[in-house]
């Protein structure tokens, strides 16, 4: 129920979900990109009317009319191109003795329009859902990579895509493309000012970054090379024009940051400073134009700035940020994504833990701000929104009583008493947890608590082993003498607490 | 989302910082203590936004990116001096350029991929002086960019692209420098036996003067990792490759020779 309604899209069939999740827990989510152009064979725009799938006596007599040169190769190229969209005739290609061969000997031609259209399926093959059939296009890669040095934005940027669906094939792929000197070849083609190219080789980098070897194998090499600030340059960059490059450069940090190799290098690069401007260009962006895919491009930079909010003080560069703005733009993100892309909510969540953890700098803000009652109405979404919102007030309440006092006035209990009657235990727990801060900091709290039946709440969970104990401390520490003193009290409390 | 309505403005005011007090340990039961979460690559907080993004990726999402419209104008023939290709979009003549004229080395008009190769190509076939240099020292360049290796020989460079860079042995952009063959290459690929598919020479019947460097006639058509059989590596001894070196290139001496037609060698 909670957990499911996290991805925000209609799906015609349920299961294409699940078999999604179950492929990513199992580190299986192979994604791929496919260009293709939407002209049919004369050229004329338009959806291309998909062609059948070609029998191998078909290919091979395309294969020996090219050869030949008796018709016009290039129209012979596009059938074997449209038939190569089709799994079968891509097996059959790839099984027919030489025919990779005579392939790369026309995608290395000199007649342009030969070349491009070889070209084109080579890509189809690369993104083959066939492994042997992407497996088979590893002849071609060192021609690829010498074509990323060229000046056509559309050849390359197809070579670039072709590159990065067989970089995430395999390891056998990425093994023959680490030595054959991608990452100099991407160093080298990061400086070209063409979006369409640059997008690509985000795409590229994206899929190597990914690699389960990466952190020893690749990222090193990525580290080492001039491409970071590249990167850095690029994904707060053209905004305006569309945001596909930005967001393949910001997968491609994330990809690095969460992998913990060299994090000090890329904050002596100014990592911090650049993707918290671009967070809060984002929330500005959002309220004036609605943006499609923003939430692609945040996520990442989300997910980069919360590691890196982690790093080791001990290397001298433990992370601080002090912008207000940040705030407030993460409660933009969330007050905009709750409806369409709940899953954005957790992410912006866990940097708010991360922001709120140490420093009392933000939790002051969100207080100051009036923020809280925004955080309130979280508790009641998804699991793990409610569970990171819980942890960010217990981040608020342990810097003591004046942080105390304001949670408190601004109703924090009620919403804690709708958490209590969950049967989610960690959520129970993180609660009681709560309540004990305040109770610590803040005496009359617990007097609060008591009249709104709050013992009641708690007394659910006596039986409960992973809450039990918790919950009888609370009510022996905070929640005793019973209804005598509570009454007694009442007059007294009612004169000493200030009133909201 | 209750979020207050003059957010903006009240960011302008200066707030205080509300006091602190210092950390304390949890008192057990009690275990909570603030610290930064730290997520790892495959961690199951991130399924939901990988799935997102894969979607994305797949196509099945908004693309981000305007699609550029590939414009059409009105036939128009390359500019360049002897070439007649003619060209309905500004891509397909960019793209045509930079294949065929862009880095055309100027001495023996072949045509590289990158500027990079035609540097190297220039130096090594073209310049008298690399030949003396690489008498005494290493002269040739490891092809791969970033690799700063040099060589004694263009066959030593050849084993270490093969063997370190894992190129393939017969890479187009590596031939040897070498004399002017013989007539045999002048077969046509039309007489292969076409259930043995090979490197195809497409430039055959098109009109055009220059060369590119890929489909040259070298000593070695050797394709020492693919095994053949039986009746095709007889013809793989003959030269598949039609010439690729019309009889107006001089490899470096400073020779002219009589322009030939290119019909003629058919």
């Amino acid at each position: 129920m909670l957990l499911g309604s996290g991805m925000g899209w209609a799906f015609g069939e349920e299961v294409s979900v699940q078999a999604l999740r179950k492929a990513r827990r199992q580190q299986q989510l192979v994604s791929k990109r496919l260009l293709r152009e939407e002209v049919n064979g004369d050229g004329q725009a338009g959806v291309e009317i998909a062609a059948e799938p070609l029998s191998e006596q078909e290919v091979l007599q395309l294969l020996r009319d090219v050869q030949r040169g008796r018709e016009e190769r290039k129209k012979l190229l596009s059938r074997l191109r449209q038939g190569l969209q089709h799994k079968e005739t891509q097996q059959k290609f790839v099984r027919l003795e030489g025919s990779m061969r005579v392939l790369i000997g026309l995608f290395t031609s000199s007649l342009a329009n030969i070349q491009m259209e070889a070209a084109r399926c080579l890509h189809e093959l690369s993104h083959s859902c066939d492994p042997a059939v992407a497996e088979a296009c590893l002849p071609a890669t060192s021609y690829l990579l010498t074509y990323l040095s060229g000046h056509s934005v559309e050849f390359t940027e197809l070579c670039l895509y072709t590159l990065g669906n067989l970089a995430v094939e395999s390891d056998a792929v990425r093994k023959q493309l680490l030595p054959q000197g991608i990452i100099p070849a991407l160093a080298s083609c990061i400086q070209s000012p063409h979006v369409a190219v640059l997008e690509g080789l985000g795409y590229v980098l994206s899929q190597l970054l990914q690699a389960t070897e990466a952190p020893t194998k690749i990222i090193p090499l990525v580290l080492d090379s001039v491409l970071p600030q590249h990167m850095l340059r690029l994904v707060s960059s053209n905004l305006e024009l569309g945001m596909g490059v930005a967001v393949e450069f910001a997968w491609c940090l994330h990809y690095i940051v969460c992998s913990h190799v060299n994090n000090a290098l890329l904050i002596s690069q100014g990592i911090v400073s650049t993707l918290v401007l671009l967070l809060l260009e984002l929330a500005s962006v959002m309220s004036k134009a609605a943006t499609e895919g923003l939430e692609l491009l945040i996520c990442p930079v989300l997910r980069c700035l919360s590691n890196l909010l982690v790093e080791d003080e001990t290397e001298g560069c433990k992370v601080q940020i002090q912008d207000e703005r940040l705030l407030v733009a993460l409660f933009l993100f969330m007050q905009y994504f709750l409806q369409q892309h709940p899953f954005l909510v957790q992410e912006c969540l866990w940097l708010l833990n991360n922001l709120t953890a140490d420093e009392p700098f933000f939790c002051s803000a969100v207080l100051t701000l009036d923020l809280l009652p925004a955080l309130l109405q979280l508790l009641s979404c998804s699991r793990m929104v409610t569970l990171l919102a819980l942890t960010v007030l217990c981040n608020i309440a342990e810097k003591g009583p004046a942080y105390c006092y304001q949670l408190h006035q601004k109703a924090v209990l009620p919403s804690l008493l709708s958490t209590l009657a969950l049967s989610d235990a960690q959520v129970v727990g993180q609660s009681l947890e709560l309540l004990h801060l305040l109770f610590l900091h803040l005496p009359e709290a617990a007097d609060d608590f008591l009249s709104q039946a709050g013992l009641q709440a708690l007394e659910q969970h006596q039986d409960n082993p992973q809450l039990q104990e918790r919950v009888r401390a609370l009510s022996e520490t905070y929640l005793q003498p019973a209804a005598a003193s509570l009454i007694s009290c009442a007059g007294a409390s009612a004169a000493v607490l200030p009133s909201s | 989302m209750l979020l207050p309505p003059d957010l903006s403005v009240s960011l302008r005011v200066e707030r205080p910082l509300l006091p602190v007090r210092p950390r304390t340990p949890p008192r057990a039961p009690f275990c909570f203590s603030p610290s930064r979460l730290r997520f790892h690559r495959q961690h199951e907080f991130f399924e939901d936004g990988d799935i997102h993004r894969h979607l994305y990726l797949q196509d099945i999402l908004t693309n981000v990116t305007e699609v550029t419209e590939r414009s059409k104008v009105s036939e128009f023939c390359c500019h360049i001096v002897g070439c007649c290709q003619v060209f309905d979009t500004l891509e397909g003549y960019e793209h045509h350029y930079n294949t065929l004229h862009r880095n055309m080395c100027s001495f023996c008009k072949r045509s590289f991929p990158s500027v990079h190769l035609l540097d190297t190509h220039i130096l090594e076939w073209h310049d008298s002086l690399f030949q003396i240099m690489a008498e005494k020292q290493n002269m040739y360049q490891c092809l791969v960019e970033g690799c700063a290796e040099k060589f004694k020989s263009s066959k030593d460079r050849k084993d270490h692209l093969v063997k370190v860079h894992l190129y393939p042995s017969d890479f187009r952009f590596d031939k040897p420098k070498k004399a002017k063959n013989s007539t045999k290459n002048n077969k046509p690929s039309s007489k292969l036996d076409v259930s043995m598919p090979m490197d195809v020479n497409v430039e055959t019947y098109e009109q055009s003067q220059v060369d590119s460097m890929e489909i040259c006639p070298s000593e070695s058509v050797e394709n020492p990792t693919q095994p053949m059989s039986g009746p095709i590596s007889s013809l793989q001894e003959k030269k598949l490759y039609k010439s690729r070196i019309p009889s107006t290139v001089c490899f470096g001496q400073g020779a002219s020779r009589g322009f030939k037609s290119m019909k003629k060698k058919v």
